[in-house]
């Protein structure tokens, strides 16, 4: 009797977390996204409204995209938009939509021995790094920061495949260990302002150049395709979609604050965004 | 049911036991009957333990007939073996005897291990881990253990070799006991006098073989073979 | 040392995230660990025991499997369990069950190795008297692993250690979602990552004492198997 009872309890146990998931979509999206807080923000607002579970996987945007490919996500949010639109291209994905866009910093030591502090000029800025050897700190994870600082260095005539040296350090991780070791070694290092903001172990780094229009990071949303992989929860994760482009989300976006600073501007209905 | 056949007289015939190229024990001809005590004597190497595995079936002969109460094998129920230097399994005494009760129903286990252990002597130390008795007291609960199985044969291989006076006396009072019940007691000892004190025969084993075989009063009196004289004297036979 | 200072804060609040990361830790290795054992224990038995041909090849092999780096098997575990891999069909990339899993394959050598070790050794010692007291074989193996019982416990113990201290492997195969598949371990490589020291120290605490908790268990068995060997 009590054998059967058991029985039933550990079937029931091992049933739940396939009825929890009933109503939980998995997201793959970026270490440098989650570790700015975002999602912490928005998604409890998501899920009073909707009921619906989202959890996230932080990753890089190249590895994001390549799960989204595997179909071990259901949706994709990333900012790295030609990878997006190959994605869609290729079959993977459903239809991009621009949601927001945050802004990348070069970040420095205060000491400046590049002299780039306070300029407007990230491509005159990088290309100064490059002539005076300055320590110099890279994702090298092919994630959307990764890619954007590439082809920052490209916009710049430098082809840092053959122009890189000891004094360029591919460190193959996240936004917050490129920041500790930029910290460590006082290099220079591309960073997204949302992890800038709330990363605590700054020692002597401060913002040394921000606000050309070419540091702007757009990110968008992507249903993994379920005529590719139909066991992707389309219905939640359409849902979480449109939640994100609707205004309700949008508001949630911008009003993520820290230190009373917005960090993510939402553009979901600009044209071409 | 258990056949009520018995596993006596046991019979070697030309039994040899050769273990990589060595012969350990050449071309054996004897027979253990049922009745007094047979002991066993020879010095180190001379082949007794592999003599007792042989007839215990712990090991068959390379070449040669071993045979048990006329059959060609046995199941080895009836023949009970204590080693020279006997292994107790990591529970309590008591726990070791019981382990041999198979045969016992599980109503009657307690009674008959406490019978067992009181016949060795070692009633009070029952719920002692086995592994912690002294090196006499375990040789007496090896001894209760293979009584657990009501042998028809027990062997017991140089079992107060390395015992104390006190010890070794206690364990011939059990042996004698045994032997009274009817139980055919083999034993095997480098040990003149415990030869003496126990043995309705002798057999002496030198190198592999049988040298000499006699009730015991009239080995010492008249040694069946000049190795034997030469034993008993003291001398070391090679 | 505000880090600190805040690290045992959180760990003395009773932090909810906190205790939930730790839970799941527990929770993960400890159904990884008896997995394992279930098939380690008469695997390790079987190979003392048993003699067939290739025996000597495999318990070489099975001695350099307790090596394995937990990351390969992340990784191996990754690309069966993947939607486009041959195990997807099961779903279960990115969850707890796929962490118990592939977790309880990098235990179960470790298990079967060491069992095999103590359960020859038991089997060298009892030999003897075993075969003298005519024990059937299924006796035999219930004796050997019942008398072991101490070595074995400390095998498993082994086990669990391995299972709480890693990160490889629950890194790649949970994914280190939050409130989902967040371990003690993968937690610590995060908010290290992230800067945030003061729960990553109080999460390293933590597993420290774990892993000094299970050596002392360890410790009080092989002494009461000590007691019961004499």
């Amino acid at each position: 009797m009590r054998a059967r009872a058991v029985a039933i309890a550990a079937a029931v146990a091992m049933l739940a977390p396939a009825l929890a998931q009933d109503r939980s979509v998995l997201v793959a999206s970026t270490t440098s996204t989650q570790d700015s807080g975002l999602f912490g923000h928005i998604l409890p607002i998501f899920k009073a409204k909707t009921g619906i579970e989202v959890k996230v996987l932080a990753q890089g945007s190249g590895q994001a995209l390549d799960t989204g490919r595997r179909g071990d996500a259901d949706v994709v949010f990333v900012h790295a938009r030609p990878a997006e639109e190959k994605f869609v291209a290729d079959g993977f994905g459903v239809k991009r939509n621009p949601v927001m866009y945050n802004d990348f910093v070069l970040i420095g030591p205060s000491g400046d021995p590049a002299g780039v502090k306070g300029t407007k000029d990230i491509v005159a800025a990088l290309a100064a790094i490059r002539a005076a050897g300055a320590s110099f700190i890279s994702r090298g994870d092919k994630s959307g920061t990764h890619q954007a600082e590439l082809a920052l260095w490209k916009i710049a005539g430098i082809d840092i495949a053959s122009a890189r040296g000891p004094w360029y350090k591919e460190i193959g991780q996240g936004m917050g260990a490129a920041l500790n070791a930029a910290a460590a070694s006082n290099g220079y290092v591309l960073a997204d302002r949302g992890t800038w903001i709330s990363f605590k172990n700054r020692g002597d780094l401060v913002i040394a150049v921000e606000g050309d229009r070419r540091l702007f990071n757009q990110y968008g949303v992507i249903l993994v395709n379920p005529a590719k992989h139909p066991h992707v929860k389309k219905d939640l994760g359409q849902a979480f979609i449109d939640w994100l482009i609707s205004p309700d989300g949008q508001k949630a976006i911008a009003d993520y604050k820290i230190n009373g600073q917005q960090l993510f501007f939402p553009n979901a209905t600009v044209p071409g965004a | 049911m258990r056949a009520p056949a018995s596993d006596l007289p046991i019979v070697f015939e030309q039994a040899s036991v050769v273990v990589r190229g060595v012969a350990i024990l050449e071309r054996i001809s004897l027979s253990l009957d049922p009745g007094a005590p047979t002991v066993v004597i020879g010095p180190n190497g001379a082949g007794k333990t592999t003599l007792f595995r042989l007839a215990a079936a712990l090991i068959m002969p390379t070449s040669g007939r071993v045979s048990w109460g006329g059959k060609a094998v046995t199941d080895g129920r009836r023949l009970a073996m204590v080693f020279q230097r006997p292994v107790m399994l990591r529970r309590s005494a008591a726990a070791n005897v019981a382990y041999g009760l198979t045969e016992v129903a599980r109503s009657a286990r307690p009674a008959r291990v406490q019978q067992l252990l009181e016949l060795v002597g070692l009633a009070d130390l029952a719920r002692r881990p086995a592994r912690r008795l002294s090196g006499g007291e375990q040789q007496r609960l090896a001894l209760a253990r293979a009584l657990a199985r009501a042998p028809e044969v027990l062997f017991l291989d140089e079992p107060t070799a390395s015992l104390d006076p006190a010890a070794t006396k206690a364990v011939e009072d059990i042996v004698r006991a045994v032997a009274a019940t009817g139980v055919k007691v083999v034993i095997s000892t480098q040990n003149l006098g415990q030869a003496r004190r126990l043995a309705g025969d002798l057999v002496f084993m030198l190198r592999g073989g049988v040298h000499g075989r006699a009730p015991t009063e009239q080995f010492f009196a008249a040694p069946p073979t000049p190795e034997a004289a030469a034993f008993l004297r003291g001398d070391i036979v090679i | 040392m505000s880090d600190g200072a805040s690290a045992f804060d959180l760990l003395f609040s009773g932090d909810p995230a906190l205790l939930a990361i730790v839970g799941l830790s527990l929770a993960v290795s400890l159904a990884a660990t008896v997995l394992a054992a279930v098939v380690a224990l008469p695997l390790g038995a079987a190979l003392a025991l048993v003699r067939f041909p290739g025996r000597g090849a495999l318990i070489v092999i099975l001695n350099a499997l307790m090596g394995l780096p937990p990351v390969v098997v992340g990784l191996a575990a990754y690309l069966l369990l993947s939607r486009s891999g041959p195990l997807g069909f099961l779903g279960i990339l990115f969850t707890p069950e796929a962490m118990v899993t592939a977790q309880a394959v990098l235990v179960l050598p470790i298990i079967a190795a060491l069992t095999r070790q103590t359960i020859e050794d038991f089997w060298v010692e009892y030999r003897d008297e075993l075969t003298a007291l005519r024990v059937s074989p299924a006796r035999r193996v219930a004796t050997l692993i019942w008398d072991a019982r101490f070595s074995l416990f400390t095998a498993v113990l082994a086990g669990f250690g391995r299972a709480a201290a890693e990160v490889g492997t629950v890194m790649i195969v949970g994914g280190n979602i939050e409130g989902f598949t967040r371990v003690m371990t993968t937690a610590i490589a995060l908010e290290t990552s992230k800067g945030d020291l003061a729960l990553a120290i109080g999460l390293g605490v933590v597993l420290l004492a774990l892993i000094v908790a299970v050596n002392a268990i360890a410790g009080g068995v092989r002494r009461l198997g000590e007691i019961h060997a004499g």
